[in-house]
């Protein structure tokens, strides 16, 4: 394609927001659209994009390279590979209908639409930036429209939730800012990450920081910033909070698309550049995605709030996609060199990240649905709405056996894979996993049968249906979820050069031979 | 260079002294109500210095007076700081109402000698001429903070500062005594050929007593920890146009003094050809003074957290602020001091905006108190986002200059090897700690709705000069060729031929 694509991915949601904030402040319905028109666009060309990627090409594509700030070599560096694309396409797709999401947003429509669109792009700009420093920007840009979407517009505890959510992952970044620089000056200067990953893997072993390695402090560094966005344990504590706050779209926006940069930072940054790290740390990784589970599944299990529940089971979730990732080392000769298993792992490890991001949505979706109309959230305080809205109950019912993984759906596949992954090097480890697929049964089930079966609640026998519009925004979703759960190829092909290369390089690593 | 010759070179100096001169004659003419357009009169002289100092020649180095200043071009960027952040403090100072129906002369006068002793300051390489430049910013700042002479609270910011002062310079002194009695001349590069000709392989005592009393009457000047105990009330007593000024530009002269200071004695005289300066040994300076600036921003930041006040809240930040920029000195490379002079640079802006806002806020809403300003970033929509663009820029997040500043100084921190980590860690760290009272006052002005209630739109005065702050404050944060390319150029320093 003769045109910047990637640019007109990033740049199409600002204009929105600048269109929308010289609008005069009493044209809500033209806001509305205009949120419509350009969310519109840009998942037409990430549906564009999707069509003109080639499978088979190793490396990146439609790349766009200028330079910036020439004097400290910063370069405006764009591309997308099979780990990227899967991430626009979850972005586009549920930017694009969060603005449904958010149709009666009426506090200061045209602040939350032109944020809205400002953390879109951002979104978008990390994902598809090859330039570190282009990242690192992108990626602390996305802060702000957050925190303002929360502080204003989130539930009760709003504040409380926002300057939480801020401080945590600016403590992340402002770590991995010091990597970032770590890697410019020992890797010759430059902030390429193409560049870097050729580079970086001797540079860093250069250099040592009170005896310990700049590879295991780099790596460290790394991945703590990281770590708080997908968020691993410890530092997770942010996330429930941010997620039951928020208005709906924006935790939709938050579970769907900002956790999966925490992985997505760890795939493209922590694995090429730093294979020895990613070595040294993956038995760890594997272990804390082990509590992730567990821990996500258990406190699940003891909510009685419907959003916090879910907000948890993203936690539990995450913990399969690190699972997944900690299976790279099976690829070395130390552990049999089964790359069949690596390639399983890293390849389950994606797909449950994009299979996350649409089951979660659906998820969040419906919990707003429930909330808007009953006003409260509470597990206990329903009973028998089967009954009174059968329609709601199906599609409850398809998002929550999405959730807890059931064989059919989407879910199923990606965790399976991760768990077929990582068996052959952490056996005891995904033995004791698999104990959080039946958490996830447990809560799913349990709070279904709580809402919906049973007695009616004769406070809600007025209760009014899922609505039209609500319904064709989970239908997408809805049909991705079916879809991938049958047949995951499509997206599996996308993602397999790229995961093929990352494993090459984590082989690399001297750690790795017998 | 003799004093006839230097003349030639002094002219936006000379340009300043004849403003002083005006402002006081015409001050004479004028009535009490009219006396504020002494400032047009200081405005036109800042304005002719400025275009004479930008058609002087920028790469021009030569020392001047007998060798008791210098001319370089590190010094003609520190010039034009001045220059910008007094122009820009004498039209904060029209608009406030603090100052309406005062006998305002002297007030412009006074700063437009500051500004001499400012420029004096960042040119000087003689002790002698270090401590009357030191002491002629000093006095007039006495003056300044105390120009409101009813009101009690800026008498005391006056009476503090004063005894604050006298005591700094006491020592400052003492410790110049030492260093002359060391070396026995009061020219700086002289001395440093006479410390680089002994052994100093092994501690010295004495050498490190006066560096330590010198460190401590500059330390007060840029206010770092623990010589900061004057700030808050100082800054707080002021007339909030002096505050914002004295926030920026004495605490940068005492940066430029301090580079130019520790380099010249210390360093081996080679700026000029290689990245890296070589210290001389005996003296752990550079430890001491990363010490000094990790407690420094540590202390700022956690004591702004618990202020109420805007101005309180603004006068910790800028000791926090003094704290990051003190790490780019020690690291004895070039890219430390580009580092200090870059975000000193970006500082300005964004810590003038910060402060014209809170002026605005307290003209209008007669409060400086943080939980008073519930509710103004819906009524009046240009200043709070002006506001938060300014406390995102001093946090330092992208895409404000704030950002790139900091990125700056952490880049030179991490560049001059891993033992200098450990600093770097503790710098950003405390930018993170710096978010929680920054994203206070976007808080509450923004997520409470409550207190103000009517719709406020400012002069058209003051949107333009708040754009005339803003702008930069974002500009530099997303295309900051041309500001890097003339920082890199200023890096000259001025070294005598032996």
């Amino acid at each position: 394609m003769d045109f910047n694509i990637l640019s007109w991915l990033i740049w199409t949601p600002v204009l929105g927001a600048i269109l929308i904030v010289i609008l005069p402040k009493n044209r809500m319905h033209l806001i509305k659209w205009i949120a419509v028109f350009f969310t519109g666009i840009q998942l037409l060309l990430s549906i564009l994009l999707w069509f003109n990627f080639d499978n088979n090409i190793q490396g990146f594509q439609f790349m766009e390279k200028s330079p910036w700030i020439p004097a400290f070599n910063i370069t405006y560096m764009l591309g997308v590979d099979g780990l990227s694309l899967p991430m626009v396409g979850l972005t586009a797709l549920l930017s694009f209908l969060c603005v449904f999401v958010s149709w009666n947003i009426d506090k200061a429509p045209k602040g939350y639409f032109s944020l809205f669109l400002l953390l879109d792009a951002g979104m978008m700009g990390v994902f598809l930036s090859l330039d570190f420093f282009l990242f690192y920007i992108f990626w602390e840009v996305m802060l702000l429209p957050m925190y303002f979407l929360i502080g204003i517009w989130g539930g009760p505890n709003r504040e409380y939730a926002a300057i939480k959510f801020f401080l945590y992952t600016l403590f992340g970044s402002v770590l991995m800012l010091i990597a970032v620089l770590a890697l410019y000056f020992s890797s010759g200067r430059t902030f390429d990450m193409i560049e870097l990953m050729s580079t970086a893997p001797t540079a860093l072993s250069q250099i040592s920081w009170w005896g310990f390695s700049g590879v295991k402090v780099v790596w460290l560094l790394l991945f703590i910033g990281f770590a708080i966005k997908v968020p691993i344990f410890p530092f997770h504590t942010w996330l429930p909070l941010a997620h039951v706050e928020a208005p709906t779209a924006i935790s939709v926006i938050l579970a769907g698309v900002l956790l999966k940069m925490g992985t997505y930072g760890i795939l493209r940054i922590n694995f090429p550049m730093i294979p020895d790290g990613t070595v040294w740390f993956a038995g760890i990784l594997a272990f804390l995605a082990l509590i992730n589970i567990i821990w996500g599944g258990m406190c699940a299990l003891a909510q009685t709030d419907l959003k916090k529940m879910v907000a948890y089971s993203s936690i539990n979730h995450m913990g399969y996609v690190m699972l997944g990732m900690s299976a790279v080392v099976a690829a070395g000769s130390k552990y049999g060199s089964n790359i069949a298993a690596a390639e399983l792992g890293m390849n389950g490890a994606v797909l449950q990240m994009f299979n996350h991001g649409t089951i979660t949505a659906m998820l969040f979706i419906l919990v707003g649905v429930v909330y808007d109309r009953a006003h409260h959230r509470d597990i206990n305080g329903f009973g028998g709405l089967a009954s009174k809205t059968p329609i709601y109950a199906a599609i409850v019912a398809l998002a929550w056996f999405a959730g807890l993984g059931l064989p059919g759906l989407s879910g199923f596949i990606s965790e399976a894979m991760t768990f077929l992954g990582a068996f052959p090097v952490y056996r005891n480890i995904v033995i004791l996993s698999t104990i959080g697929i039946l958490l996830n049964a447990a809560y799913f089930l349990t709070s279904y049968q709580k809402i919906f079966l049973g007695k009616l609640n004769e406070k809600y026998k007025d209760l009014p249906e899922i609505n039209r519009r609500e319904i064709l925004i989970l239908v997408p979703l809805a049909i991705l979820v079916i879809f991938l759960g049958i047949y995951p190829t499509p997206l599996i092909d996308i993602m397999k050069t790229t995961m093929s290369e990352i494993i090459f390089r984590v082989e690399a690593s001297e750690l790795l031979v017998k | 260079m003799d004093n006839i010759q230097s003349i030639n070179f002094f002219i936006p100096e000379l340009i300043l002294v004849a403003t002083i001169a005006f402002c006081l004659i015409i001050d004479f003419f004028l009535s009490k109500k009219n006396s504020f357009n002494v400032a047009y009169v200081a405005l036109i002289g800042i304005i002719l210095s400025g275009i004479s100092l930008w058609f002087s020649s920028p790469l021009i180095t030569t020392s001047l007076f007998l060798n008791s200043i210098v001319l370089d071009p590190f010094s003609r960027i520190f010039k034009f700081i001045f220059l910008i952040s007094s122009f820009i403090t004498i039209l904060i100072s029209l608009d406030t109402s603090e100052l309406k129906n005062r006998s305002l002369g002297e007030y412009f006068t006074l700063i437009t000698a500051m500004i001499l002793g400012l420029i004096l300051m960042t040119s000087s390489v003689d002790l002698i001429m270090i401590y009357l430049s030191i002491e002629l910013v000093s006095i007039i700042s006495f003056i300044l903070a105390g120009y409101l002479r009813f009101k009690m609270i800026s008498n005391e910011a006056a009476i503090k500062y004063v005894i604050y002062g006298a005591f700094s310079s006491g020592l400052m002194l003492y410790g110049f005594s030492l260093l002359y009695g060391l070396t026995g001349t009061t020219k700086l590069f002289e001395m440093n050929k006479v410390l680089f000709s002994h052994d100093f392989s092994h501690i010295n005592l004495s050498l490190i007593v006066s560096f330590l009393l010198i460190i401590a009457g500059l330390g007060y000047k840029i206010a770092i920890a623990p010589f900061h105990f004057w700030t808050p009330d100082v800054y707080e007593g002021s007339p909030t146009p002096i505050t914002a000024f004295f926030s920026v530009a004495p605490k940068a002269a005492g940066f430029a003094l301090m580079i130019r200071f520790l380099n010249s004695l210390f360093g081996d005289f080679n700026p000029l050809n290689s990245e890296n300066w070589v210290s001389i040994e005996g003296v752990p300076w550079q430890a001491i003074l990363l010490l000094l600036s990790a407690l420094t921003m540590i202390i700022g930041n956690l004591i702004a957290i618990q202020q109420e006040n805007v101005k309180r809240l603004l006068a910790y930040s800028s000791i926090a602020h003094a704290g990051y920029i003190l790490m780019g000195i020690p690291l004895l490379s070039k890219d430390g001091v580009f580092a200090v002079v870059f975000y000193i640079i970006v500082y300005l802006f964004m810590q003038l905006g910060a402060f014209y806002i809170s002026i605005i806020i307290a003209d209008k809403y007669k409060t400086e108190k943080i939980e008073d300003y519930a509710g103004i970033g819906w009524q009046s929509p240009f200043l709070g986002i002006l506001m938060s663009l300014f406390m995102f820029s001093l946090t330092g997040l992208p895409p404000t200059a704030g950002f790139i500043g900091k990125f700056y100084l952490f880049a030179a921190v991490i560049n001059a090897g891993t033992q200098y980590y450990w600093i770097a860690i503790v710098g950003v760290l405390n930018s993170v700690i710096s978010l929680y009272y920054y994203m206070r006052i976007v808080k509450v002005m923004y997520f409470n709705e409550k207190n103000i209630q009517n719709s406020f739109v400012p002069s058209q005065f003051s949107i333009l000069l708040l754009l005339i702050l803003g702008i930069p404050t974002i500009y530099f944060g997303v295309q900051w060729t041309y500001i890097h390319e003339w920082v890199d150029s200023a890096l000259k320093f001025f070294i005598p031929n032996f």
